[in-house]
């Protein structure tokens, strides 16, 4: 269990720069998650974490070790691959026992360690499966054994549900947690899912074009994105551009369209007249309102376009031109298709990006 | 603070495995593959020494036309070939993968026998079935009381149904795959827009399947104009190109020969390029997604009766060749004379093959040999896959046509130009003159069977998930231990099946070793024909079924690797 340090670790391919400047620290026992879309670099960082590639500039260290071009059978950061590979001439055994025998572990150990894993990952039993007999979840969790059986300084995982079924992923999701949590074990995550990131990690870095955008707690990145991508990427944010026409005390009034202003709490932000910026404003915290409506931030919208998926209400519209969208409860009512709505959108929850 | 030096050292490490594998490589290439054929084609240029155009000029002479009407010949015979073949099996393929009947999937197994028969020996077959004295002309006599035999099947005619009989399996085989992936959605597709039967073939069916009867098409004219043993024996007054060289070469004006050989091979490599070039882009099928056809099953009774008649015939010609050498095997030699069918049986020519060492000896000959070749073309075929999956370097591409090339070279061509090469010493030979040797042999199977071991190798290891090595190496495995434990095993069966294979192709080569062989290491091919030549039908044909039955065993063996293995590179994939 140790600490992973990346110091201005850059990577390129020929003219491509898939990764750029990159620092962070991941603390021991750290639950960290890489996410971003495809192409990101995410895979790439990991993959120089694990060896497989070495950064074109930069260190890494696990702990006090310089791991920067050590061969990844030295570096003792277990990975589980995207597509599991596991080795499909083994048993389930066999393949949890390579890491052992590759350190030459005796065969008595040998027994002992992988029905331990197996056990952690609640397949003791499936020894002598061949792996191709396995279902996607239970090769999933071969991967895991085999992979923590090791006792890894680090355990990497590469989008681990992405070739899983989404009822399965759910219950996947909560097994990786708890089997980090009790052993304690250095994580790094990466995943293209936002609501995996953030339900899973300690910390998540927000990763864009080989850039890392924010790193935080789920709770930051959700609440005070840094920036449009990560407001976009995280929250799926509406993102509107406005000016600053006037600024009181803790409130400034944003003009959006010429026939719409909207008002917006300034805490913690300097900002001054005049000044263009950008509001992020999540589908869910729009308001659709019935009879009574609050004071401020109440428009009238035009409906656009309707879909039902049973427990929410997905709707867009516009408001004097400018399209938003936005996510209610179907207990909150049914969005009438074609019509008129009176939305609220409370100030407080408008984030403003500079 | 790191060194730089700890970067310069992996970066080191990567660099010498990388030469480590590519020089052996290139040098094997270079000297074994490119020099010989480097060789015969400055040879072709120059006469007692000098460089002169005089080898083309009396090619191309029409006053001493010989030379032309080899050249006319062999083009003639593979255009026919390639015309014969495509009407054999184009059709044969539609009917067994649109319809259903009795005994179909044994008539769909036995249609791709002929592939398996060394040619030689199918040969051999025909001239023992159809020749003058052979069984039917004789027993068509007989029934009808004929004062003499009514056909015998000689010259182009012969040559032509040996083609069509061995070569018909290409269009079979590259039309049933063509049709097997076929989407059928495309069909219903059409037929949902308006389109009739014969609209959706013309404009659907036919435009899509001209990538695999084009390939077909080129492979078969290929193996026709590189054909030896039907010209060989039944070629008679017919003159054809890869006969012409042996027979040139046997009257001793090696100039001549060499020049026939390049052009020989130069109209070959013509065609493997156009074949590469066809089948970059012959990529309509194999999305997987679609439906696959609907098979038709044939119920109706009268069609039930033409089709399982269909299928006997075609069984029994088939099969007919493969009877007719296991027949001829159990004959005492020299007892066949003018009757149907041989009169007399025994077992001689099998025990003899076990207990005299004189006839055994061209058996552990060939066995020797073809072992040696093989493990030559394990090793590299392994060194220069995993050299052309793994690495990135300069001049991959070259690498790769040089593997190839020996796949277009005509068996005559490359015994032509070992021979040039190797009749005087050479450092490539440790100094030894090579021609005249137990060695000139193994080193001709070797090159030849180059492309098909490097093939099946690199085929699997392209497909192999480079995930499952990182992994190894992830959880601790050093490369040697990752690749005994890890690679070597799923790629195994692959290169198993593709060295038997080749291993049985060497222990039945003749082409170039009749050109070859010295009387200490001539092997079973040579020996059948020398056997045949002294009427000892009977032993020609016990060494030709010993060698069918270790073929049959051979690709019987493969099949189920390969059938067991299927499931484990699905899911690798």
């Amino acid at each position: 269990m140790s600490k992973v340090i990346l110091r201005d670790v850059n990577k390129a391919f020929g003219d491509v720069r898939a990764v750029r400047n990159l620092n962070f620290e991941i603390e021991q026992g750290e639950f960290f998650s890489l996410l971003g879309p495809s192409g990101c670099g995410k895979t790439t960082t990991l993959r120089m974490i694990a060896g497989f590639q070495f950064p074109t500039s930069g260190d890494i260290f696990f702990g006090e070790r310089d791991v920067t071009f050590l061969k990844p059978s030295l570096r003792n950061a277990a990975m589980v691959f995207q597509n599991f590979a596991l080795f499909p001439h083994m048993t389930v055994f066999e393949n949890v026992a390579f890491g052992l025998q590759a350190r030459k572990v005796s065969k008595s150990a040998q027994v002992d360690r992988v029905s331990r894993a197996l056990q952690l990952v609640d397949l003791l039993g499936l020894e002598s499966r061949a792996v191709p007999a396995l279902s996607g979840g239970q090769q999933q969790r071969v991967a895991l054994a085999r992979a923590i059986v090791i006792e890894p300084e680090i355990l990497l995982l590469d989008e681990p549900l992405s070739n899983l079924d989404a009822k399965l992923r759910e219950e996947t999701r909560e097994e990786i947690k708890s089997l980090q949590q009790r052993l304690e074990i250095t994580t790094i995550y990466v995943t293209h899912d936002q609501e995996e990131a953030l339900s899973l990690s300690d910390r998540i870095a927000v990763m864009n074009q080989g850039v890392c955008q924010q790193i935080g707690t789920p709770a930051e990145i959700y609440q005070t994105p840094a920036n449009r991508f990560v407001a976009k990427f995280v929250g799926n944010s509406n993102l509107i551009d406005g000016i600053i026409t006037t600024l009181s005390d803790e409130q400034a009034v944003v003009q959006i369209t010429p026939n719409w202003q909207i008002t917006v709490n300034t805490v913690g932000k300097s900002v001054h007249e005049g000044q263009s910026v950008t509001l992020s404003i999540r589908p869910a915290d729009i308001v659709l309102c019935r009879k009574s409506a609050p004071a401020n931030n109440v428009f009238m919208a035009r409906v656009d376009s309707v879909k039902f998926s049973g427990a929410t209400i997905e709707s867009s519209f516009y408001i004097d031109e400018q399209p938003l969208r936005c996510k209610s409860l179907s207990s909150a009512g049914i969005v009438p298709e074609n019509g008129q709505v009176t939305i609220h959108i409370p100030a407080q929850d408008i984030i403003i990006l500079t | 603070m790191r060194l730089p030096a700890n970067k310069l050292r992996r970066l080191w490490r990567k660099k010498i495995a990388l030469w480590l594998l590519l020089l052996p490589v290139v040098f094997i290439l270079l000297a074994y593959v490119l020099f010989p054929q480097a060789e015969i084609f400055i040879q072709s240029f120059s006469r007692e020494g000098q460089w002169t155009f005089a080898n083309y000029f009396d090619f191309f002479n029409f006053r001493a036309s010989a030379n032309l009407e080899a050249l006319w010949g062999s083009l003639y015979i593979s255009v026919l070939t390639v015309l014969f073949s495509a009407l054999v099996g184009i059709p044969l393929a539609t009917l067994f993968s649109f319809y259903d009947f009795p005994g179909k999937r044994v008539f769909a197994s036995i249609a791709v026998l002929p592939i398996v028969m060394p040619p030689l020996v199918g040969v051999l077959a025909f001239l023992f079935l159809f020749g003058e004295s052979g069984i039917l002309p004789r027993a068509l006599q007989a029934a009808l009381h004929l004062p003499s035999v009514p056909f015998g099947i000689d010259g182009v005619g012969a040559i032509l149904v040996v083609h069509v009989y061995t070569m018909y399996v290409y269009f079979y085989l590259f039309c049933s795959d063509f049709f097997s992936g076929l989407d059928v959605s495309l069909l219903e597709a059409a037929r949902n827009l308006g389109a009739k039967r014969l609209m959706i073939l013309r404009r659907v069916i036919l435009p899509m399947m001209t990538p695999a009867v084009g390939g077909a098409s080129i492979l078969v004219f290929m193996t026709s104009m590189a054909s030896f043993s039907a010209p060989f024996i039944f070629a008679g007054s017919f003159r054809i190109l890869s006969l012409e060289i042996y027979n040139t070469k046997l009257n001793g004006d090696l100039e001549m020969a060499v020049t026939q050989s390049v052009l020989l091979a130069a109209i070959s490599i013509l065609f493997l390029v156009l074949l590469r070039k066809y089948s970059e882009h012959r990529q309509y099928t194999g999305g997987g997604k679609g439906a696959s056809i609907h098979v038709k099953a044939i119920s109706h009774g009268w069609r039930r009766i033409v089709m399982g008649a269909f299928g006997i015939l075609m069984v029994v010609v088939v099969i007919l060749p493969h009877l007719t050498v296991i027949l001829m095997s159990f004959v005492k030699n020299g007892t066949w004379t003018w009757q149907t069918l041989p009169p007399s049986y025994t077992f001689e020519n099998y025990s003899n093959l076990l207990n005299d060492p004189r006839v055994m000896e061209p058996v552990s000959n060939s066995v020797r040999m073809a072992v040696l070749a093989t493990l030559a073309n394990i090793v590299f075929g392994l060194a220069a896959a995993y050299l052309l999956v793994r690495y990135k370097f300069k001049g991959k591409k070259w690498i790769e046509s040089l593997v190839m090339l020996p796949w277009a070279i005509p068996g005559t061509v490359l015994a032509i130009s070992l021979i040039i090469t190797f009749n005087r010493p050479t450092w490539l030979s440790a100094g030894q003159i090579l021609v005249g040797t137990f060695w000139i042999l193994p080193l001709a199977y070797f090159i030849r069977n180059i492309p098909l071991v490097f093939r099946s190798t690199f085929a699997t290891l392209e497909q192999f998930d480079p995930a499952l090595e990182e992994s190894a190496r992830n959880l601790g495995a050093t490369w040697w231990f990752s690749f005994r434990r890890v690679i070597l095993p799923l790629i195994a069966p692959a290169v198993l099946s593709g060295s038997l294979l080749a291993f049985v192709l060497a222990l039945g080569e003749f082409v170039s070793s009749i050109l070859l062989y010295n009387f200490d290491n001539r092997p079973i091919s040579v020996e059948i024909v020398s056997q045949l030549r002294i009427f000892n039908l009977g032993s020609a044909a016990a060494y030709s079924v010993f060698l069918i039955i270790l073929i049959g065993f051979v690709v019987g063996l493969s099949n189920r690797t390969f059938g067991k293995k299927r499931g484990v590179a699905g899911f690798a994939g």
